[in-house]
C-alpha cells in the first residue's frame, strides 16, 4: 500500500501510540485532583506543555490544548468575535480557506457579523492589497491559513504580518492544520501572529488532539466553559494520554523535519515531472517556497476525481479529491472554485499529500501506475 | 568566542589578612562543589586569584553558574592560545570586533610571566595595539577610560586573552561567616532572608515545620526545592523537618484563641533554638519584616523571642515586601514561593491574632501545655535529608516523563 493522502489524516507513530498507551495505563489521575497521583498526571501535563512551546520557540503559557484543529479555528474566530464584539463586527478571512474556519465565519455571519472574503489569484494566493483594502475601523480578525490544504499553497503570512502591524488591535489568527513540520514554523510564528491552530492527527498523534498558540495578552472568550482546565480558557478534562503523546509526536516530527523536506520535494518533483508530459493533466501546485513540499493538486480533463481516486485504490495507492472532508459531499473544490478554474477541471482535480516516511520508490511506481491509468482514462473520454 | 579559561578575582576577601588562606580555600571548595555538573573542569585557587580551565565544558553555563557564588567579585573568560604573536593579534582584533561600536576606545592591558617570551610587556602592547589600529576603522586608544579593555597574559603554559569583565555576586564565602539556622516556611520572605544570610558567609542548615495531614506532601517538596534552588548559591543543605502536628494540636486545644499564633511561633523558635544548640550552630535566621503580619511587630517578637537567648537574626526586617519580591525574582524562589500549598503558619491561624500579645500572657497561657514533652518528642522525631543544588522534589517523575515525551 502506498498512502499519498496525509493532508486527510496520518499514522499514529508506534513511539507516539506507545506514550499514549502507557499514560492511560499508569497516569490516568485527573491533573486536576489534589492527590498526588492527580498531580503526577499535572506535572506530565506542564511538561508536555512546556515541550511543545520548547519546540516551537514560544511561552509554555502560550499554549492551549484544544481537541484539534476544527476545535482551535471556531474557538479562536468566535471567541474573537465574542470578545472583541464591542469594538466591531467585521471580520477578514480568505475565500480559499478549510470549512472549520468558512463554516465559523458563516455563523457569525448569521448571527449579524460582517465577513469579508479575500479573493485569490491563479495559484491561490491571497493578495496584500487586497487584504489592506478590506481592513475597516471595525474590523477585530483577520484569519489567514498558513498552507492551504486543497492545493498546497503558503499564503503570505509574514506580508500580512508586516501590514497588521499598522493596526495593533486587530487579532491575527493562523490557521497553521497543515503547516507543522513542513519548514515553515519561522513564518507562522512571526511577531505578529497571535492565534495558531493545530491538529495532532496531521502529524503522527492520536485523533482528538490538538492545540493553540495564544500570544501573552491576546484574550479570546472561551468556547468551553466548565471546570476551568488551561487557565479557565477551554473547560474540560485534559486528554491527558493524547496531549502527552502529540509532545512526542511533534518532538519526532521536528526532529526530521529538514530531510523529510528534502524527500517530500523529491518526491513531489518525480510526479509532476512525469505528469506534466500528459496533454489531459493540468497541475495545480508549484514545488517552490511558494508551495507547501507535500501537496500535489492536477485535474485530468474529462474524468471525474472520484474515478481517479478509485482507480489508484484498485492499484493500493491512497490519494483524495481535492479535500477529505468535503470530499464526500460530491461538492467541488473550494480553492480551485476561488481560483476561477472551469468547473469542469475542477471536478476532475486529485491531491496527493506526501508524509515524511513515503519514499522515492513510491513516487516511481506512483507513475509507472499512473501510465496505465491514464491510458484507460484516455479511452474512456 | 568560545572561552577555554575562566580568571576568577576574590572580592572583599582580599582583605582580610591572615584569615586569607582560610577565605581562598574554602572559595575554591564552593566553587568546585557550585561547577560540579561539570566534570571536565578544573578549578586552581591561588593566593591572588582563582582559575578555571574549561577543558571543553559549555562555558555559557559555566559563567552563569559562578555568577551566583559569593565572595567572587568579577570575573573574566579568557581564551588558553599558543604563544604565537600573529594567533595572539588575529583573536585579540576578533574580540576587540565583537564589541566594537562606532566611536569606542581601546587598551592593552598585557601582563607577562614568562620572562623569556621573545617580547615584553610594551612591545606586545604597541604590536597588538598597532595591529587593531590598523584593521579597524574608527577606533581610537584610551588608556585612562577605554571601552574596550584587552587583557593579556603571557603564562609558562601559553598566552590568555580577555575582554568581558563580568559581575560576581560579591559577599563572602559561604561557609567563612559561621554556620547557622533558617526557619524556612516556603513563603516569599525566608528564602530571600536566606540569601542575604549566605551572601554575608554564612553555612545555612534549614528548619523546616510540617504538619501532617493538615499540610501536604507538596507543601513539604516546595520547601526542599526552595532548599534545592538557594543551594546553587552554596553547594549543598542539610534539610531538617521537625514534626509539628501534635504540638499545634495541642495548642489549639489548651490555648486562648488571641494567643494560638504567639505561643505556636514560641514553640517554633524555641524548637529551632535548641536544634541550632545541637548542630553546633551559632543563631537563627527568619524571615521575619517589621510590620509584615501579626507575629512581626515589635510586640510580638519580643513576646516570641522570650524563649531563648539564642541570636535572631533577622536581614529582612525593615525591608518592604516589594523590595523582597525584587530580590526573590533575581534568585529564582518566587516562582517556587507562590505555588498555592498550604503550610504550618497558614494553618490553624486565628480570625483575630493579637498584634500586642502581652509577655506575661504569653508565659501564663503556655503553661497549660507540656512544653519540655512536646518539644522533645518533636526534636526526637526530625529528619534529615541532604539536598544538592539543583535537585528535583516538585517533579520527580520528570525524567519517567521525558521517556514518555
Amino acid at each position: 500500500m502506498i498512502y499519498f493522502d496525509n493532508s486527510a489524516t496520518t499514522k499514529v507513530l508506534p513511539e507516539v501510540l506507545d506514550t499514549y498507551n502507557k499514560v492511560s495505563e499508569q497516569i490516568w489521575g485527573n491533573p486536576s485532583s489534589l492527590h498526588n497521583f492527580g498531580e503526577q498526571a499535572f506535572n506530565l501535563l506542564e511538561q508536555s506543555r512546556k515541550q511543545i512551546a520548547g519546540l516551537l520557540n514560544v511561552h509554555p503559557d502560550e499554549i492551549y490544548f484544544t481537541s484539534g484543529g476544527t476545535e482551535g479555528d471556531n474557538w479562536v474566530i468566535k471567541g474573537t468575535a465574542i470578545e472583541k464584539r464591542e469594538f466591531g463586527k467585521h471580520l477578514i478571512t480568505t475565500s480559499v480557506e478549510h470549512a472549520a474556519v468558512r463554516n465559523s465565519f458563516e455563523q457569525l455571519k448569521q448571527l449579524g457579523y460582517e465577513v469579508t472574503y479575500l479573493p485569490v489569484d491563479n495559484e491561490g494566493r491571497i493578495s496584500i492589497a487586497d487584504l489592506k483594502a478590506a481592513i475597516r475601523p471595525d474590523t477585530t480578525l483577520v484569519s489567514i491559513m498558513a498552507v492551504n490544504n486543497e492545493i498546497g499553497t503558503i499564503q503570505p503570512i509574514q506580508e500580512a504580518a508586516e501590514l497588521l502591524k499598522n493596526y495593533p488591535k486587530i487579532h491575527f489568527h493562523v490557521d497553521a492544520v497543515q503547516g507543522l513540520g513542513k519548514g515553515i514554523q519561522d513564518q507562522i510564528f512571526n511577531d505578529r501572529t497571535d492565534f495558531a491552530a493545530f491538529s495532532g492527527h496531521k502529524f503522527h498523534a492520536p485523533r482528538g488532539t490538538g492545540f493553540i498558540y495564544g500570544r501573552r495578552g491576546r484574550r479570546i472568550a472561551p468556547l468551553m466553559n466548565g471546570g476551568g482546565q488551561e487557565k479557565n480558557q477551554r473547560s474540560g478534562t485534559e486528554n491527558l494520554p493524547g496531549i502527552a503523546a502529540m509532545a512526542k509526536a511533534i518532538r519526532l516530527v521536528l526532529e526530521k523535519e529538514p530531510s523529510a523536506v528534502e524527500t517530500e520535494r523529491q518526491i513531489k518533483q518525480l510526479i509532476m515531472d512525469h505528469i506534466s508530459k500528459f496533454d489531459k493533466v493540468t497541475i495545480f501546485s508549484k514545488n517552490d517556497d511558494t508551495f507547501a513540499p507535500h501537496i500535489l493538486c492536477f485535474a485530468i480533463k474529462g474524468v471525474r476525481g472520484e474515478t481517479i481516486v478509485h482507480a489508484f485504490e484498485k492499484q493500493g495507492i491512497y490519494i483524495s479529491t481535492t479535500s477529505a472532508c468535503s470530499s464526500k459531499d460530491h461538492a467541488e473544490s473550494g480553492t480551485l472554485n476561488a481560483m476561477q478554474v472551469p468547473d469542469d477541471i475542477a471536478t476532475s482535480a486529485v491531491r496527493i499529500s506526501l508524509g515524511d516516511h513515503n519514499t522515492l520508490d513510491e513516487a516511481k511506481q506512483f507513475v509507472k501506475v499512473f501510465d496505465t491509468l491514464y491510458e484507460e482514462f484516455d479511452k474512456l473520454s | 568566542m568560545h572561552y577555554t579559561e575562566i580568571m576568577v578575582r576574590y572580592g572583599e576577601l582580599s582583605t582580610k589578612g591572615k584569615n586569607k588562606k582560610d577565605f581562598i580555600k574554602q572559595l575554591g571548595k564552593n566553587v568546585r562543589a557550585v561547577l560540579h555538573p561539570f566534570p571536565k573542569l578544573e578549578v586552581k585557587a591561588q593566593r591572588d586569584r582563582l582559575h578555571v580551565a574549561l577543558n571543553g565544558e559549555d562555558d555559557k553555563q559555566v559563567i552563569e553558574t559562578l555568577k551566583g557564588v559569593f565572595g567572587i567579585e568579577n570575573f573574566y573568560p579568557s581564551v588558553q592560545l599558543d604563544k604565537d604573536m600573529d594567533v595572539i593579534k588575529q583573536t585579540a582584533l576578533e574580540m576587540v570586533k565583537e564589541q566594537y561600536h562606532d566611536g569606542a576606545t581601546f587598551k592593552i592591558n598585557t601582563r607577562r610571566q614568562d620572562k623569556h617570551f621573545e617580547y615584553d610587556t610594551n612591545q606586545i602592547n604597541n604590536m597588538l595595539g598597532d595591529y587593531i589600529l590598523e584593521n579597524v576603522d574608527g577606533i581610537t586608544v584610551d588608556v585612562k577610560n577605554p571601552d574596550i579593555s584587552i587583557r593579556v597574559e603571557i603564562r609558562m603554559n601559553g598566552a590568555f586573552l580577555s575582554s568581558e569583565k563580568i559581575h560576581g555576586a560579591g559577599g563572602l564565602p559561604v561557609g567563612t561567616g559561621g554556620r547557622a539556622t533558617m526557619m524556612l516556611s516556603g513563603g516569599i520572605d525566608s528564602p530571600v532572608a536566606t540569601y542575604l544570610a549566605m551572601k554575608r558567609g554564612v553555612k545555612i542548615d534549614m528548619i523546616h515545620f510540617y504538619s501532617p495531614p493538615y499540610t501536604g506532601e507538596q507543601a513539604l517538596n516546595k520547601a526542599k526545592q526552595l532548599t534545592a534552588v538557594l543551594g546553587k548559591y552554596s553547594g549543598n543543605i542539610q534539610f531538617i523537618q521537625v514534626p509539628f502536628t501534635e504540638i499545634q494540636e495541642t495548642i489549639k486545644e489548651k490555648v486562648p484563641e488571641g494567643y494560638l499564633m504567639t505561643i505556636q511561633r514560641r514553640m517554633m523558635l524555641r524548637i529551632a533554638a535548641q536544634i541550632t544548640k545541637n548542630r553546633h550552630c551559632d543563631g537563627v535566621f527568619t524571615g521575619e519584616a517589621l510590620g509584615q503580619v501579626a507575629s512581626q511587630t515589635l510586640e510580638s517578637m519580643m513576646a516570641i523571642n522570650d524563649v531563648t537567648t539564642m541570636p535572631v537574626l533577622r536581614p529582612l526586617v525593615s525591608m518592604d515586601k516589594t523590595e523582597i519580591i525584587k530580590i526573590s525574582e533575581k534568585i529564582h524562589t518566587y516562582d517556587l514561593s507562590i505555588l498555592p500549598f498550604e503550610d504550618c503558619c497558614t494553618i490553624f491561624t486565628p480570625p483575630a491574632p493579637k498584634t500586642r500579645p502581652n509577655l506575661e500572657k504569653s508565659r501564663k497561657f503556655e503553661q497549660y501545655i507540656d512544653v519540655e514533652g512536646l518539644m522533645k518528642k518533636a526534636i526526637d522525631n526530625i529528619e534529615i535529608t541532604n539536598i544538592k543544588p539543583g535537585e528535583e522534589f516538585l517533579n520527580q517523575n520528570q525524567d519517567v516523563f521525558a521517556e514518555l515525551l
